[in-house]
C-alpha cells in the first residue's frame, strides 16, 4: 500500500489501515487464544459466530450463578473430591449419648450411621440420629444473639455479662442460676464444678419433661440411692415389662432392641428363644414385640406389679386378684419367670411410679438376676437427679426473687414445664434471662437474651451413654451461623474470656487421658469411644423396708366420663424438640400411622362409649386446664384411659412445627406427670382430619405376614406357609443369566419391631422429600420403605405385626412390563431401576406394582430454593423433579461404590461389603443385603430358611426381596382370648 | 330400500318412521341443508350454546394451563389410585368417537340407509371426540412435555419406546383412528364443500369452500372414483371400530390389578364404546334436529334405529357385567373376589350401582317401541347412559386401584375442582367445536341426501 502523496488514503477495514500481517502478530501476541480466527475466512467466522451464538443461547438455559469460585489451592488432608468421610462423634437424646458416625461429603454433613464400637449403638441409630442431620441445616434454626428481640452481638452480651458478673462475683454467685437439660458431659460437669468454686452461692438446675426421676427415686427406696439400671436382655430367657417401653424410648433403647431380639427366636430358629411378658399401659413398640400383653391403665400397673412380686415370692402388700390382668396368665408368668431365676429379668417402666421401680428391684433380686440380668452403675447423669423438683425449686426461688440472673441451656421450659408449675410467670421476674438454643422458641421469647446455640454437628462436646461410656462429639463442620457451644458460653461465666469449646474440652480430658495425650485424644476422636469410662456394675442388697409403702388404689371409674390420662414421649417429635423437623413430623406413628399430629389414643370401647370415632374431636380438663384433641381410636389400647403424647401444639417452633398438633403440656401438672387421674372426657362435635398413611388394618385373611409359634415350627417347618421361593417355571423363556453380581435382601419379620428407624434412614441417603400435611392426607407421602402395621384377633387385644416393605426388586417386575418409555428396567444386576430423566410420568408402573412402593412426585416436592437444605443432600443420588416416578433400588450408590471398590483392588465385592441404608440403621438387624451368586453370603443363608417367603408369591412376580416369618415364643400355659 | 315400517299398531303416526319425510328434490333438500351454513340466520340457540361452550373452553383451557404448571398433584390423585378422571375422560371420549365410525363406515358396508341423514355430523362427533380422549392422556401425564418420547422416532440415543407397554399400542391405536377418522369425514364432505363453493355469496367462502372443494366438479368420473374411494375408506375405518378400544382396553387387562386383568376386556370395551357412542350421537341429533329444522331428515325412524343398537349394545354390556362376577368367583381368586364384592359394598358402591342403574336397568326401557319413538325419552335415557358409561370408566379404573393387593396401601380417591374442570372443560370444548362445524358445515351430507331423494323417487314410480 502507498502510503505517500495522491488522494487521501481511504481504508474499509483495519487490515487495510494497518500492514494486515503486521497487525495481525499484533493481535495475536496480545490475544493468543483468537489467534487462529485471523486466519478464517468470511464462511469460516460466520459458522463460529453461529456456533457461540447458539452455544450462548445454551448457556442462558444452565442458569450458571454469577459468583466466582475457586478451586483449592492446597486440598485438605485426605481429602478426596467426590469421596465421603466418617467421622466418629455422639448424638444425644435426653443426655444420653449414642455412637454415631457422620458421613460429610466435602465438608457437608450430609447422613447419620452408626458406631459399631459404641455400646449404645454397636452400629445402629434410630429415628434421632437420623433426623438430627436436617435438623443441623434447618433453615428456622436461630442465627444471630438477640436482645429484648432486638437484633445483638455476642460482644454486647458479653459486655453484659462482664457486668453482671462483677456484681455476682461480690455475692459470692448468689442469685445465678443455671437451668440445664439432662447433662452427662464431663466437661460440662466439670465446668460446673468449677463454677460452684468461683460462685459458691449458684446453683445448677436440670429439667426436662421426659425424666427418669423415677427411676431413681425407685432406686433410693430399694437401695437407698439413685441409681441407673444396666438391663442385660442378652442374657435374659424370660423378661417381665411392667410398662416399660424398652425397645422404643430410653437411653439405651438401640442397645437394648439389639440384645432382646438377639435373644428371641428368628431366622435361626435353632437357638433357644426369650420370652417377653408385657404389662403395658398403652400399646407400645415393646407390648407390640411381646409374647403375652396385657393393657392396663398406667395407674393399675401397681397392683399387678405387687401381685407379680407377691406370686414370685417377694414379700409384699398385694391383692388378691387384679383386674385387668386374668390370674391365670399372671401365675403362668410368675412360674415362667422363677423357673428361669437369674436368667429372667423384670423391667419397669420410667413413667411408673417409684414404688414400681423398687418391686422390680426387689423380684430381681429375689429371683436371683441381680449381677446376671440386672445390674446397677452411678447415675451416668451429673445434673441434679430429681428433675421435677429441681425446677420447682427454681420456679420458687425466681418468683420469691432470689434469683436475678438465670442461663437456660437448650431446653424449652416456657413450652414444656408442668402447666401449675408457673415457670413463664416466675420468669419474667427474673431481671436477666439468657436462653442459649437451637432455635429462637418459647423460651427465647420470653429471656432477655436469646444465644443461638451450635448444632452437635458444629461443635466440640462430650456425653455419656447409657453405661457411662463417654464419647468426645467432634463437630463436622463450622457453625453454619454466629452459634456458640454451651461450653463456650459457660466459659464465657466461669472463666470470665472466652474460649473455644475445643479447648475446654481437651482441656478436660487432658486430665483424663492416661499415657500418651495425643495419642490417647486422637483414637477417642477416631473410635467414637473412650475406653474404660463405662461406670462399674455392681449389685446392692435391697432395703429391708423397701417395699413397705402402702398400695396406691387408683380410682376405678370408666364410665366413659373421667378418665386417665396418660403423657408419653412423642415418637416423633419427642418432647417438642423435634417439632421443626419435617423428616420426623412425616414420619409415620408406629402404631397408629398418624403423621404431622398427636392424638387422643383411647381403647375402641371407650370411643364406642362417649360416641366418637378417629378423628372427632373431644375435649379433656381437669380444674380450669383443658385441651381439645381429635380422638384416634387405638385396637389394643386400654379402657378407661385416654394417652396423649408430648410435644406439640409449638407456638415458636418454627414454620414447619408452628401450630401443629395439640399441647399436652397444658394438661400436665407436677405432681401427676405420667398418669393424670380423673379427667373429664367429653365429645366436642367437632372435627379434626388427622393424616395417615395407613387406613386399614386387617390382612383381609391374606397371606401377607406369617407368623408361627415356635413350637409349632418345631413340629412342622412350614407352620407359618408354605416356603415359596424358587420357583421359575412360569416362563418359557430361559432365565436371564446373572454373570456378575445378583442383588437380594431379606426383611427377618420376626427381627422388625416397628421403629421406623429404616424409612427416615431412607429418606436421608436417598434424598428423598417430605411433602406436607395435606399431601399425606392425599395418599401422596414418598417413603421409599414403609413400615405396614397390621392387626390380627379382636379389637380390645390384638396382636400387632409390622412388616417394612421397599421395592422387592421382582425379577418378572410388572412395572417395567407396562412403562411406555422404558424408565422403568432391570438392570445387568437383578435391580429394578428407574431411570428419572427418562420418566414421563405416566405411573401405569406404579399402578401395576401389587406392592405399591413406587412413590410419584405429583407436584414440585424436593425444596430447589432453600439454601441451607441443599447442604443436606446426598451428592450421588438425583433430587427428583415433579412429575417422575421413584422408588427403591436396593441403594444403587452404595452399591455401585462397592463395585468401585472391589475393581480397583481387582476382587469381587465381599459379602456385607455394601449396606444399604436400611440395613446399617436397623437396630435389630433384620434386614440383610446381599449377593445371590455368592453362595456363603448371609443373604443365601437366610434365603435357605424354611421361614423364607416371597410376598404375594401367586403374582408370579418372583421378588429379589424376600421376608422371613415371625416366630413367636408365647407360653403354652397362658390362655390367649 | 328396505321397506318402511307400517306396522306400527301404536297409533304412531307412520310417516314419522321414513328415512325421509316429505317431498324434496333435488334442489330443495340442497337448500335446506346448505342453507343453514349460508343463508339462515343463526338460531338464538346457537348463540347460547356457544356462549356457554366458549366459557367452559377458557376454563379447559385455565385448567391446562395450570396443571402445566403446577404438576397433576391438582388434581386428586394419589397412591394407589394414580389413574383416575384423566384416564376416565379418555377412555369415554374414545368410546363416543366409536359410534360414528360404527354409523358412517360400518353400516355403509352393511348398506344402511338410514345412516345417510346422520352420518356426517356423527362423524364430526368422532372428531372431536377423539380430540378431546388424545389430550387426556397427554395431560395426565407427569412431565406432558415429553410426551412424544412415546412415539418411534429416531432418536439420537437410540432409544425407542417400550413395545410391550399397551400405552404405546394406544399411541398407534388413537393415531391411526383420527388420521383414518379426518380422512373418511373430509373425503365425504368434498361434493358437500363444491357445493357450498357454488352456492355461497361471498367470495371469502367461494375461495374457503373452493380450496378445500379440491376442485370437485362433479362428473361421472369423479362420482366413480368418488364412490370407489370412500367404500375403501370405509374398509379401512370399519375394523377400527373393532380395534381402537380393544386396544384401549388391553391398557387395563395387561396390567395385574383386580378388576382390570381380565380377558373380557376388549368386546366389553367396544359394546361400551358403541353404546356410550349411540347415546351421544342421540344427545347430539334430537337439538340438532329441533334447532335447526331438520326433523324431515333426522326421522323417528333414525332415533329408533339409534336406539335399537344401544339396546343390543347395552345387553352385550350388561352381559359383560354379569360375566365378570361370574368369572371372579369361578377363578376362586380371592383378590378378584374381593374386588368384585368390594365395588358392590365397599366406599364406590353408589357409583357401581348407579351405573348398574344407568347401564342396565334404564336401558331396558328401549324395548317399548313407544319409548323408542319419544323423543324426549331417548333424550333422557341418552344422558343416563353417557353418565352411566363415564361412571363405569370411573368405576374400572379406581375401584380397581383402590384396593388392591396390599391392604396397607388401600385408600380412596376424591376428585378436586381442577379434576371437574378438566371434565367439563373437555366437554365445553367438544361442543363448542361441534358447534362451530355445524354452523360452517353442512351437518348433513347434501350429495348422500340427494341420492336418497333419487331412490326415494324411483321407489315410488
Amino acid at each position: 500500500m502507498n502510503r505517500t502523496g495522491g488522494p487521501p488514503q481511504m481504508w474499509r477495514s483495519l487490515d487495510e489501515l494497518g500492514d494486515g500481517d503486521a497487525l495481525r502478530r499484533e493481535l495475536a501476541e496480545r490475544f493468543p487464544r483468537f489467534a487462529p480466527l485471523f486466519d478464517a475466512d468470511r464462511r469460516q467466522f460466520l459458522k463460529l459466530m453461529s456456533a457461540s451464538l447458539a452455544l450462548a443461547g445454551l448457556t442462558g438455559c444452565s442458569r450458571e450463578p454469577q459468583e466466582a469460585i475457586l478451586p483449592y489451592t492446597y486440598a485438605p488432608r485426605g481429602q478426596v473430591a467426590g469421596e465421603p468421610r466418617f467421622y466418629a462423634s455422639a448424638h444425644a437424646v435426653g443426655g444420653y449419648a449414642m455412637g454415631v458416625l457422620v458421613e460429610s461429603n466435602m465438608g457437608r454433613p450430609t447422613k447419620i450411621e452408626g458406631n459399631p464400637l459404641h455400646p449404645a449403638s454397636l452400629g445402629s441409630t434410630d429415628v434421632y440420629a437420623q433426623a438430627s442431620v436436617l435438623e443441623l441445616w434447618d433453615p428456622d434454626r436461630a442465627q444471630a444473639v438477640t436482645h429484648r428481640g432486638e437484633p445483638s452481638t455476642w460482644e454486647a452480651f458479653a459486655a453484659a455479662l462482664q457486668r453482671r458478673l462483677i456484681a455476682l462475683r461480690a455475692q459470692q454467685g448468689d442469685g445465678l442460676r443455671i437451668l440445664t437439660q439432662t447433662v452427662t458431659s464431663p466437661t460440662l460437669a466439670a465446668q460446673m464444678q468449677a463454677l460452684a468454686a468461683r460462685y459458691p452461692k449458684a446453683q445448677w438446675h436440670a429439667y426436662e419433661p421426659i425424666h427418669r426421676d423415677h427411676v431413681h427415686d425407685g432406686s433410693v427406696l430399694a437401695f437407698r440411692q439413685p441409681l441407673d439400671v444396666r438391663h442385660h436382655f442378652d442374657h435374659a430367657a424370660v423378661v417381665l415389662s411392667l410398662d416399660a417401653d424398652f425397645l422404643g424410648f430410653g437411653p439405651g433403647r438401640v442397645r437394648d432392641a439389639r440384645d432382646f431380639v438377639n435373644g428371641h427366636a428368628t431366622h435361626d430358629a435353632t437357638q433357644a428363644s426369650n420370652r417377653l411378658y408385657a404389662i403395658t399401659s398403652a400399646p407400645t413398640l415393646t407390648s407390640a414385640y411381646a409374647d403375652h400383653q396385657v393393657a392396663v391403665r398406667g395407674s393399675d400397673v401397681e397392683a399387678i406389679a405387687r401381685r407379680l412380686a407377691k406370686l414370685v415370692g417377694v414379700a409384699v402388700e398385694a391383692p388378691d386378684s387384679v383386674a385387668g390382668a386374668p390370674e391365670t396368665w399372671l401365675a403362668a408368668c410368675a412360674k415362667d419367670l422363677a423357673a428361669h431365676a437369674g436368667a429372667s429379668l423384670v423391667v419397669a417402666g420410667e413413667r411408673q411410679p417409684p414404688i414400681v421401680h423398687a418391686l422390680a428391684h426387689a423380684m430381681n433380686a429375689h429371683l436371683g438376676n441381680a449381677g446376671k440380668t440386672v445390674a446397677y452403675i452411678d447415675p451416668v447423669a451429673a445434673s441434679p437427679a430429681h428433675q421435677m423438683e429441681s425446677l420447682a425449686t427454681l420456679v420458687e426461688d425466681m418468683a420469691s426473687r432470689r434469683v436475678d440472673t438465670l442461663l437456660v441451656v437448650a431446653g424449652n421450659p416456657v413450652y414444656d414445664a408442668p402447666r401449675d408449675a408457673g415457670f413463664l410467670e416466675a420468669l419474667r421476674i427474673v431481671p436477666a434471662s439468657v436462653h442459649l438454643g437451637l432455635y429462637h422458641d418459647e423460651t427465647s421469647a420470653n429471656c432477655a437474651w436469646h444465644l443461638p446455640a451450635t448444632h452437635f454437628l458444629e461443635a466440640w462436646s462430650d456425653a455419656r451413654a447409657f453405661d457411662g461410656t463417654a464419647s468426645i462429639v467432634q463437630p463436622a463442620i463450622a457453625p453454619l451461623y454466629d452459634g456458640r457451644s454451651v461450653h463456650e458460653v459457660l466459659a464465657m461465666i466461669v472463666d470470665g474470656v472466652e474460649r473455644r469449646g475445643y479447648d475446654v474440652v481437651r482441656e478436660y480430658w487432658r486430665g483424663k487421658l492416661g499415657g500418651d495425650f495425643e495419642a490417647a485424644w486422637n483414637k477417642a476422636l477416631s473410635d467414637g469411644v473412650i475406653p474404660g469410662t463405662a461406670f462399674a456394675e455392681r449389685t446392692l442388697p435391697l432395703q429391708p423396708n423397701a417395699l413397705a409403702a402402702k398400695a396406691n388404689t387408683p380410682a376405678t371409674s370408666t364410665n366413659g366420663t373421667r378418665v386417665e390420662v396418660m403423657f408419653v414421649p412423642d415418637a416423633s417429635v419427642y418432647d417438642g424438640r423435634y417439632a421443626n423437623n419435617p423428616w420426623l413430623q412425616e414420619l409415620p406413628r408406629p402404631l397408629t400411622k398418624i403423621t404431622w399430629d398427636n392424638a387422643a389414643l383411647v381403647a375402641p370401647a371407650l370411643a364406642a362409649r362417649l360416641g366418637v370415632a378417629t378423628d372427632d374431636v373431644i375435649e379433656l380438663a381437669q380444674g380450669d386446664a383443658r385441651i381439645r384433641l381429635p380422638v384416634w381410636v387405638l385396637p389394643g389400647h386400654p379402657d378407661g384411659a385416654v394417652t396423649v403424647s408430648l410435644g406439640y401444639g409449638r407456638r415458636r417452633a418454627g414454620r414447619v412445627g408452628d401450630a401443629r398438633g395439640f399441647d399436652a403440656y397444658a394438661l400436665r401438672p407436677a405432681d401427676a406427670p405420667w398418669f393424670l387421674p380423673d379427667v373429664a372426657i367429653a365429645k366436642t362435635g367437632g372435627w379434626y382430619k388427622l393424616a395417615t398413611t395407613q387406613h386399614h388394618h386387617s390382612m383381609e385373611g391374606r397371606d401377607l405376614v406369617r407368623v408361627a409359634t415356635l413350637d409349632a415350627f418345631h413340629a412342622n417347618p412350614k407352620a407359618a406357609g408354605e416356603p415359596t421361593s424358587g420357583r421359575g417355571n412360569g416362563t418359557l423363556y430361559d432365565p436371564f443369566k446373572y454373570d456378575g453380581y445378583r442383588w437380594a435382601m431379606t426383611i427377618d419379620l420376626g427381627a422388625c419391631i416397628g421403629c421406623n428407624a429404616c424409612t427416615i434412614a431412607c429418606q436421608a441417603e436417598n434424598n428423598i422429600p417430605t411433602v406436607g400435611k395435606s399431601e399425606v392426607a392425599r395418599g401422596r407421602e414418598m417413603h421409599w420403605i414403609r413400615v405396614d402395621r397390621y392387626y390380627e384377633g379382636g379389637v380390645d387385644t390384638p396382636r400387632t405385626y409390622f412388616q417394612p416393605v421397599p421395592c422387592m426388586q421382582c425379577e418378572r417386575a410388572p412395572c417395567e412390563l407396562v412403562c411406555p418409555v422404558e424408565a422403568s428396567v432391570h438392570d445387568s444386576q437383578g435391580i429394578n431401576v428407574q431411570v428419572y430423566n427418562r420418566c414421563v410420568g405416566t405411573r401405569f408402573c406404579s399402578n401395576n406394582c401389587p406392592y405399591k412402593v413406587r412413590r410419584f412426585n405429583f407436584l414440585q416436592y424436593s425444596d430447589w430454593t432453600t439454601e441451607s437444605l441443599k447442604g443436606q443432600r446426598n451428592p450421588e443420588v438425583t433430587v427428583r423433579m415433579r412429575g417422575i416416578m421413584e422408588k427403591c433400588n436396593y441403594c444403587l450408590q452404595r452399591i455401585e461404590n462397592g463395585r468401585i471398590t472391589a475393581d480397583k483392588e481387582n476382587r469381587r465385592v465381599r459379602d456385607g461389603e455394601v449396606v444399604t441404608a436400611c440395613q446399617a440403621v436397623c437396630p435389630t438387624r433384620a434386614i440383610t443385603f446381599g449377593d445371590l451368586n455368592d453362595a456363603s453370603s448371609a443373604v443365601n443363608k437366610q434365603k435357605a430358611s424354611p421361614l423364607d417367603y416371597p410376598l404375594l408369591h401367586e403374582l408370579n412376580t418372583e421378588p429379589r426381596t424376600s421376608y422371613l416369618a415371625k416366630l413367636r415364643n408365647p407360653n403354652p400355659e397362658v390362655k390367649e382370648s | 330400500m328396505p321397506p318402511a315400517i307400517t306396522a306400527s299398531g301404536n297409533g304412531v303416526d307412520e310417516s314419522r318412521l321414513k328415512f325421509l319425510r316429505g317431498r324434496y328434490s333435488y334442489a330443495s333438500i340442497t337448500d335446506k341443508i346448505s342453507d343453514v351454513v349460508l343463508t339462515r340466520p343463526t338460531h338464538w340457540g346457537w348463540y347460547a350454546g356457544f356462549a356457554l361452550c366458549t366459557l367452559l373452553t377458557l376454563l379447559f383451557v385455565i385448567a391446562i394451563a395450570y396443571l402445566f404448571a403446577t404438576g397433576v398433584g391438582i388434581w386428586g390423585v394419589d397412591i394407589p389410585v394414580a389413574w383416575a378422571f384423566a384416564i376416565t375422560n379418555f377412555v369415554w371420549w374414545v368410546g363416543i368417537g366409536h359410534a360414528g365410525t360404527f354409523i358412517s363406515a360400518f353400516l355403509l358396508l352393511l348398506r344402511q340407509k338410514w345412516r345417510t341423514s346422520v352420518n356426517r355430523f356423527a362423524e364430526a362427533m368422532t372428531i372431536f371426540a377423539v380430540a378431546m380422549a388424545g389430550l387426556m392422556p397427554i395431560l395426565h401425564l407427569g412431565r406432558p412435555w415429553f410426551f412424544y418420547w412415546l412415539v418411534p422416532y429416531p432418536d439420537i440415543m437410540n432409544v425407542w419406546p417400550q413395545w410391550r407397554s399397551p400405552l404405546v399400542w394406544d399411541i398407534f391405536a388413537i393415531g391411526t383412528y383420527i388420521v383414518v377418522s379426518i380422512l373418511f369425514w373430509y373425503m365425504g364432505l368434498i361434493p358437500d364443500l363444491a357445493t357450498l363453493r357454488d352456492r355461497s355469496d361471498s367470495r371469502v367462502k367461494q375461495i374457503v369452500y373452493g380450496l378445500f372443494a379440491l376442485g370437485w366438479r362433479g362428473e361421472a368420473r369423479q362420482w366413480k372414483r368418488f364412490d370407489t374411494a370412500y367404500l375403501l375408506m370405509a374398509g379401512l375405518a370399519t375394523p377400527l371400530v373393532v380395534s381402537v378400544h380393544s386396544v384401549v382396553s388391553l391398557d387395563f387387562s395387561i396390567g395385574n390389578t383386580p378388576g382390570w386383568h381380565s380377558t373380557i376386556f376388549p368386546p366389553y370395551f367396544v359394546a361400551g364404546a358403541l353404546f356410550s357412542g349411540f347415546a351421544m350421537a342421540l344427545t347430539i341429533s334430537i337439538p340438532l334436529r329441533a334447532i335447526f329444522g331438520l326433523k324431515d331428515f333426522i326421522t323417528a325412524r333414525h332415533l329408533d334405529n339409534i336406539a335399537k343398537v344401544m339396546l343390543v349394545c347395552g345387553l352385550l354390556v350388561a352381559y359383560s357385567y354379569v360375566v365378570e362376577i361370574f368369572m371372579a368367583f369361578y377363578s376362586g381368586d380371592e383378590f378378584e373376589k374381593f374386588m368384585v364384592v368390594n365395588r358392590m359394598t365397599g366406599p364406590y358402591a353408589p357409583i357401581y350401582w348407579t351405573v348398574v342403574f344407568c347401564n342396565v336397568v334404564v336401558a331396558q326401557l328401549m324395548w317399548w317401541k313407544r319409548v323408542r319413538l319419544s323423543t324426549l325419552a331417548l333424550f333422557v335415557i341418552s344422558i343416563i347412559v353417557n353418565i352411566g358409561m363415564w361412571l363405569e370408566r370411573f368405576m374400572i379404573i379406581v375401584t380397581s386401584l383402590h384396593r388392591d393387593f396390599l391392604p396397607s396401601s388401600w385408600d380412596v380417591y376424591y376428585p378436586t375442582f381442577w379434576d371437574w374442570a378438566t371434565l367439563f372443560g373437555s366437554l365445553g370444548a367438544f361442543a363448542w367445536l361441534f358447534l362451530l362445524f355445524v354452523r360452517f358445515l353442512p351437518a348433513i351430507s347434501i350429495s348422500e341426501m340427494r341420492k336418497l331423494v333419487l331412490e326415494k323417487r324411483e321407489g315410488e314410480t
